[in-house]
């Protein structure tokens, strides 16, 4: 292998050949460049719907009462449901399922909120310190709702960027200002953006739940129920825990309020992992057909690269005649061939996923495609991919050759 | 130096077998120009195929420099080729891609030498033809002639024992092969043993020994007054 002769030799070889080296350098190398192009791809579209996907906790669950459908055990359809602080305690205590993060939306009726004696008009939501988690929103200045709100029924009102922008354009921070929301004046602690700019829920207003909840006279109702579950190892373990999850709170839920088992729309759950998982199915089919089409082009590079060999070999058998009668062994002849093929699939190889690579770092970050972003490529894919490529090619490299050494040396003399 | 005992070899082809050597007792000395001459299908070809190990003999003993050569395996062919022989054929058999002095310098390379000794021993041996200003020079570039005698010049670089030419003027024009054959008295001069195989007679005549094969056996075996052919040169 680290025999400098031999290699003095190939490179003799390779140098006076330069026709058949390119050709097949070439071959090896668009192969290896659009299989990691393709990848590099498919996980670019795999990134960008991921990516679609951050608006809110990817493993959260919302549940929101309506009316019964269905009249049950003497009481009519179109009850209106009301869930209250009991519904949550008991999920939370007794129920027995896991979740990460939960937390409440209450919505008080009949309020008016000013500033300045300016009416504004946003909506005005109770709520408790996780939901910033599942609900997936950054704090731009200040603080979030927390324990100690909650714990002193504190006037305190969290808003967002939209509200700090249309209302507040005119001081530096709105920090410190007192928003009058129906006699009773809430100050500002914090402003809050959504990831992934939902305008619809830049819209709101939080205060504690608790200050929501003793201020507007609701008692203990509630409005919405929000969770976040644990990630688990796969997308399908961890929506089939969603999915058991929500089978067991609806299960309660829906003896607690006196709905029939198989009135669906009573109470309303929206679990985004279920959409999720069909995105994900997607993507995961969109890169099993681009693995498809790369692995349909190493085999075309492999074809490539066999005929090319097999060529070479015919094209040689006579020079392979020669060697022998001046004394070259059967092994040495074959090895020659095969070391050679191995340099030029390994060089051309690797220049072609060093441009692809290159060309994938260079561009990447850079495209702006919706469902695309920055195309990558696992390295040790590609890099095994060119290791594949090399085998194949010595494989292919080594059948002619060996089939040349069998010829009789007078016949590969006689050969023209 | 050649010993050669009741050698048979035959051919299949198709059904039939073409039975080519009938039993050839043969031997040479060490320094003899031998002609091996027959018509086309004599089977003369075949008995320098035998005695160059690129075939072998079906039954009978073939003994070179003291040694057996009897069921050998590839690799072992291939080194006794390496050491004890060096071939010239009618059709030149240059790799077309390598210039003068690396087909010369080739049966070093399998002899193990090192590049620098190579080209320098190549280099000798390309002077000793004439050829030293053509070292560079690929076979196309290079006239029938001389590409016999970069041949030559290969096949005396390993410094075989014994030199086997297959019809070494065969494609070349009478004064052309004037020449080589000059050159090939010239190495015999200094102690080489050679075979040539030919079916010209005034080539035959240039050798010391001449042998007759007809129907594969020998038929006649007889020295003869070497005609030089320096002479035939200007």
């Amino acid at each position: 292998m680290f025999d400098i002769e031999r290699w003095q030799e190939i490179f003799d070889t390779i140098r006076k050949n330069k026709l058949r080296t390119f050709l097949t350098g070439v071959s090896v190398a668009s192969g290896i460049f659009i299989l990691v192009i393709l990848l590099g791809f498919g996980q670019g579209m795999q990134n960008g719907i991921e990516a679609e996907f951050k608006t809110d906790a990817a493993t959260s669950i919302w549940v929101w009462p309506r009316r019964t459908t269905m009249e049950y055990k003497g009481l009519n359809p179109g009850r209106r449901i009301q869930l209250r602080n009991k519904d949550y305690e008991v999920i939370a205590n007794d129920l027995g399922v896991d979740y990460q993060k939960a937390s409440i939306l209450y919505f008080p009726n009949n309020i008016r909120i000013l500033y300045n004696n300016d009416v504004i008009t946003y909506e005005l939501a109770g709520t408790t310190p996780d939901l910033q988690t599942i609900e997936n929103e950054y704090l731009s200045e200040g603080r979030y709702v927390n324990q100690t709100d909650m714990d002193t029924k504190a006037k305190v009102a969290v808003i967002s960027n939209k509200i700090k922008r249309e209302v507040f354009q005119d001081l530096d921070s709105p920090l410190g200002e007192y928003l009058n929301i129906s006699g009773v004046g809430f100050k500002i602690v914090g402003v809050f953006g959504e990831v992934g700019e939902d305008e619809d829920e830049e819209e709101r207003i939080f205060i504690p739940l608790t200050t929501a909840q003793l201020v507007f006279n609701g008692g203990d109702k509630i409005n919405n129920l929000n969770y976040m579950l644990p990630e688990k190892a796969t997308i399908e373990e961890t929506v089939a825990s969603s999915e058991a999850f929500v089978k067991d709170i609806k299960k309660y839920l829906h003896e607690e309020h006196g709905v029939a088992p198989e009135d669906e729309r009573a109470i309303r759950v929206w679990n985004p992992i279920e959409e999720a998982k069909r995105y994900y199915a997607l993507t995961g089919n969109i890169k099993f057909f681009f693995w498809f089409v790369g692995i349909c082009t190493i085999i075309a590079g492999v074809v490539g690269v066999s005929n090319i060999m097999m060529i070479v070999v015919k094209e040689r058998t006579r020079e392979i005649g020669i060697r022998k009668a001046l004394g070259a062994k059967p092994w040495g002849i074959i090895s020659m061939i095969l070391h050679e093929a191995i340099f030029v699939t390994a060089i051309s190889g690797f220049t072609g996923l060093i441009l692809s690579m290159g060309l994938l770092e260079l561009i990447g970050p850079n495209i702006e495609i919706d469902y695309v972003l920055n195309p990558s490529v696992n390295f040790q894919v590609a890099f095994t991919t060119v290791i594949v490529l090399i085998v194949a090619g010595t494989i292919a490299g080594f059948f002619p050759a060996w089939r040349a050494v069998r010829v009789h040396t007078i016949d590969a003399l006689r050969d023209e | 130096m050649i010993e050669i005992k009741d050698l048979h070899k035959s051919y299949k082809m198709g059904s039939n077998s073409l039975h080519v050597l009938k039993g050839i007792n043969f031997s040479c000395e060490a320094g003899e120009l031998v002609a091996i001459m027959g018509s086309s299908g004599s089977g003369k070809s075949t008995l320098l195929n035998i005695l160059g190990m690129l075939d072998e003999a079906d039954s009978g003993s073939y003994t070179l420099d003291g040694v057996p050569i009897k069921n050998l395996s590839e690799t072992k062919a291939a080194q006794y080729r390496n050491k004890f022989l060096g071939f010239v054929f009618q059709s030149f058999n240059l790799i077309n891609y390598k210039s003068a002095l690396e087909n010369v310098a080739l049966p070093l390379y399998y002899q193990k030498v090192a590049r620098k000794e190579r080209q320098e021993k190549s280099l000798q041996y390309l002077e000793r033809v004439g050829l030293k200003e053509w070292a560079t020079h690929l076979p196309s570039e290079l006239s029938g002639g001389q590409k016999q005698r970069v041949a030559i010049a290969r096949a005396m670089a390993a410094e075989p024992k014994v030199l086997l030419a297959d019809e070494p003027t065969g494609a070349l024009d009478s004064k052309t092969s004037y020449e080589v054959m000059d050159l090939i008295q010239k190495i015999n001069d200094e102690g080489n043993t050679i075979l040539v195989v030919t079916h010209e007679p005034d080539i035959a005549e240039m050798c010391k020994r001449v042998i007759h094969l007809k129907d594969g056996v020998i038929v006649e075996d007889k020295q003869v007054e070497q005609v030089r052919a320096a002479q035939y040169v200007q």
